[in-house]
């Protein structure tokens, strides 16, 4: 029998004791942790390559973000935590400092200073969602669609999403309920700063659930980030939703016949949290690495090669052109005006409380 | 009386066998001593230690213990919130949990149960300090000892004590807190709640002489101060007593309950105290009941709201299609494994290569690729439209549904079964059909009567390997099966790694678990697993 699934979190509580004896961590190697694919790209050129020049310390970079959350608690019920430091969205970050598994970092002496002379906090503003949390970039999830398979009339609205008459064909959408069902309220006449007050009650989630049941049929669901470019690659679908990052690549870099649709993004936040129980050498080397990662030209570079917004204020003036493609990145960033024009920054302590519950709704509702 | 045989060293002959007997299971033992060590370790203490957070609560004991104790007696069935005394408890609690930083835990713990617990620990936690603060701005006006860090710990614990956490380096375990004998028979509570204190900053490698002390010590010295009887106290300590009781006289103390509601209406109500109470026994079964779509109400377990039920028809869908897969694998597997057991030796092998060659590829890339093949614009929905046999507006749906799994696990288990049946069917002797054919069987008759049945030892083994392995499986599922077409095991990985809900994830995985269990058994009450034939 296939015992992965119960054995993962519990064996990493047996090994990793094992493998502390053979603690990998020498004077200069630290293990980052991030997300993968072209995103882990981006930060090796523009954060790992010039720190490790710079220092001379070696980074061993770790693909688990995923799972973050769920492995260093492991390793924190084991003793033993081998990451240094971890990329992860805001939500598990303010997860991770609830639970007392990421240290608490104050901006203002801890983190570089803006170019522009602005102190830390000023800079990432109202960006530092959590006192464990470091900010790094502002992604947002958004539609993108086929321009070849939409018709006449290319959609502008996220209520295109909704619309089967007007744009029939197949939609992709996340299988979770975040985002979807804000949408569906918005799309059944909600207005945006009502959304979480009339998800709260039963009729809402009601509401919302109706809303959505008029696409049910209509919906591919998908759990990788990746899926929804290919998906549009194939043609399998006509719209669908996914990071504004993989829609770029798929649009600039891959040149398919699609196109973007920045009404509604939902704003969410990337960043890095140092773990807690790590050594005072190690802990001091992380927050040195944090420190050169995320000040001003370092985030603007980032930007160089994937079209994620930095997260400093006094990063934006510097982002350029694309490093290979050599177009202009700031029409691309789901912070440049023109984009964000209506936009949904998703409120995390709500959905904290909401998660499990919604889940399990979202779930029947699905199997049904 | 019959003379014992006695070994050539003078011992019964019985006992020098038993020896040998001994020393040979000994050493037969060791020899597998490091692989029992290696599947001890890594597989049933992981197994174990996992199933038992199933059924594990002792969180809320943990982190609320003085109001697990008030609330026992409270009437939940009743319409009125707790008493003063049981929010006055909840109130230290928290001050200490959240000094361990554990109240967000514990919140999170609830928040399976009821919806808005977690934010509600969290903010509370975050006003909690509030209490005790008129009492300590007083007594830090009227003497300025109070405001000594190292008042608490002074007046509290011993020299013997204190002189000890000043020796010590700040790491490892600290020295553990030694209580002043008449302090803590004159002020119990002030001084459990400063036991707990120093316990939780020596864990975190700080000095409990020098930490910030908690507002909350004042409140309860305040309370405990104006009863307490001097006597076995010294002159000083006397005087320090009179000293805090004048001050603290005029004074209104703080009102816990008061605050707690202000900060959230929800304390004021029956329903966060209601879950407090149903969920502080150390032991629960609110997993279990919450994997069979049920809930722990006022009146025992009740059937969940119709829109969170979701449990039952995983386990009954991924019984149903493990089955689907399994038959589907019979179908398939048994001519290709009579091909592979009578063709000649090259072709055979030839054969054989082409079975294992799937086998050996990663899971990952055959999934993948039965996406491509299977959506609606992929290959064989091309073929179909091409040779005209679907339209090309209709095409066919055969990815991201039950259909998807049942063809992507059919594919990717087939060799799970091809290998056992073949292994068996190269046993039967050829001359049995040919026998049976002389003695006039017509082909099918010779196949059914004489061949079938032996080889069914080969189909009992690749179903129950194929039948248990496809029920545990998560990650074809994920990838094709859409909505409709995932199994319970999606469920475990997703609390796993993304809900967290490690309870809900081993009391699901513990069901499973048992249901293979059942089925092994049953299996072997009606086969026999002695018949089942690996090789």
């Amino acid at each position: 029998m296939k015992l992965t699934t119960k054995l993962m979190a519990s064996s990493a509580l047996v090994i990793a004791p094992l493998a502390a004896g053979a603690d990998g961590h020498m004077a200069d190697e630290m293990t980052i942790v991030s997300w993968g694919g072209a995103y882990s790209a981006s930060q090796q050129a523009a954060y790992h390559d010039p720190y490790a020049e710079n220092t001379g310390v070696t980074i061993i970079n770790d693909e688990s973000s995923a799972e973050a959350v769920a492995k260093l608690r492991a390793m924190n019920e084991a003793g033993n935590v081998t990451w240094d430091v971890v990329d992860v969205v805001a939500s598990d970050a303010i997860r991770l400092c609830d639970e007392g598994l990421a240290l608490e970092i104050d901006a203002d002496t801890q983190l570089a200073d803006g170019d522009d002379g602005s102190k830390a906090s000023d800079d990432f503003g109202d960006l530092l969602v959590s006192d464990c949390f470091i900010p790094q970039i502002v992604y947002s999830t958004t539609v993108g669609y086929r321009t070849d398979l939409v018709g006449d009339t290319a959609p502008t609205e996220i209520c295109a999403l909704f619309d089967t008459d007007t744009y029939p064909g197949m939609r992709s959408l996340e299988k979770r309920p975040i985002n979807n069902l804000e949408w569906a309220l918005i799309c059944d006449g909600v207005a945006n700063e009502d959304v979480y007050d009339v998800l709260e009650t039963e009729e809402g989630q009601a509401q919302a659930f109706a809303k959505l049941d008029t696409i049910k049929d209509s919906v591919v669901w998908w759990s990788a980030g990746a899926d929804t470019p290919q998906l549009l690659a194939d043609g399998e679908v006509i719209m669908g939703s996914t990071y504004n990052g993989r829609l770029f690549s798929l649009i600039e870099e891959q040149d398919q016949p699609v196109a973007m649709l920045w009404d509604a993004q939902v704003f969410d936040l990337d960043g890095w949290i140092i773990p807690t129980g790590l050594t005072p050498e190690r802990e001091a080397r992380a927050l040195d690495y944090v420190k050169f990662a995320t000040d001003t030209q370092r985030l603007a570079d980032q930007a160089k090669y994937i079209s994620y917004g930095p997260a400093r204020a006094s990063s934006a003036p510097l982002v350029g052109q694309h490093a290979t493609l050599g177009i202009d990145m700031a029409p691309h960033m789901p912070t440049d005006p023109a984009n964000a024009t209506n936009t949904f920054l998703y409120n995390y302590e709500w959905w904290a409380d909401y998660r499990d519950d919604l889940d399990a709704k979202f779930q029947a509702w699905l199997s049904q | 009386m019959a003379e014992q045989v006695l070994a050539a060293d003078g011992r019964p002959l019985k006992a020098s066998l038993n020896r040998a007997l001994r020393r040979q299971k000994m050493r037969a033992l060791m020899l597998i001593a490091p692989l029992l060590l290696f599947i001890l370790v890594s597989f049933v203490m992981p197994i174990a230690d996992m199933l038992f957070r199933s059924v594990e609560n002792q969180i809320v004991g943990e982190t609320l213990p003085r109001t697990v104790v008030e609330l026992a007696d409270w009437d939940a069935a009743g319409e009125a919130e707790p008493d003063a005394a049981v929010f006055e408890a909840l109130a230290r609690d928290l001050a200490i949990a959240v000094e361990e930083k554990s109240h967000t835990r514990l919140g999170s713990r609830l928040n399976y149960e009821l919806t808005g617990v977690s934010s509600l620990f969290r903010k509370t936690g975050r006003s909690v300090d509030e209490i005790g603060e008129t009492v300590q701005d007083a007594l830090e006006d009227a003497a300025p000892i109070w405001k000594e860090r190292s008042v608490f710990g002074g007046l509290l614990g011993t020299d013997d004590w204190t002189n000890a956490v000043d020796a010590w380096d700040e790491t490892g375990t600290g020295p553990a807190f030694e209580a002043r004998p008449e302090m803590q028979a004159v002020l119990p509570d002030t001084t459990s709640l400063y036991r707990s204190f120093t316990e939780i900053a020596m864990e975190a490698g700080d000095n409990p002489l020098t930490e910030k002390q908690l507002p909350i010590f004042f409140h309860v010295l305040a309370q405990e101060v104006t009863t307490a009887p001097t006597d076995g106290l010294s002159d000083a300590q006397a005087a320090l007593f009179a000293d805090v009781q004048t001050t603290v006289a005029g004074l209104t103390l703080d009102d816990p309950k008061a605050l707690f509601v202000d900060i959230d209406e929800d304390w004021g109500s029956t329903d966060v105290w209601r879950t407090i109470q149903t969920y502080s026994p150390a032991y629960t079964d609110g997993y279990f009941l919450n994997s069979v779509d049920r809930l722990k109400g006022a009146e025992g377990a009740e059937l969940r709201p119709e829109n969170e039920r979701i449990y039952i028809t995983l386990f009954i869908r991924t019984m149903i299609m493990s089955f689907t897969i399994t038959v589907s694998c019979i179908l398939l597997g048994y001519p290709i494994a009579w091909l592979l057991a009578n063709l000649p030796a090259r072709k055979a092998n030839l054969l054989m290569i082409l079975v294992l060659l799937p086998f050996w590829t990663s899971l990952l890339v055959r999934t993948s690729a039965w996406k491509v093949l299977l959506q609606q614009q992929g290959v064989i929905n091309d073929v179909l439209v091409w040779i005209g046999f679907v339209a090309d507006d209709s095409r066919l749906q055969l990815i991201n549904n039950q259909t998807g799994t049942i063809i992507a696990m059919t594919h990717i288990l087939l060799p799970f079964m091809i290998l056992p049946l073949y292994s068996v069917m190269q046993t039967i002797p050829p001359s049995y059909l040919r026998a049976a054919k002389s003695l006039g069987a017509t082909n099918w008759t010779a196949f059914w009567r004489v061949y079938f049945p032996q080889s069914i030892p080969g189909i009992g083994a690749g179903s129950i390997l194929v039948f248990i392995l496809s029920i545990g499986y998560y990650i074809t599922p994920e990838i094709v099966g859409g909505t409709k077409g995932v199994f319970i095991s999606n469920r475990i990985a997703y609390h796993i790694s993304s809900s967290l809900n490690w309870g809900l994830a081993a009391a699901l995985g513990a069901i499973l678990l048992a249901i293979v269990l059942i089925f092994y058994w049953a299996y072997d009450r009606i086969v026999g697993i002695d018949n089942v034939k690996l090789g």
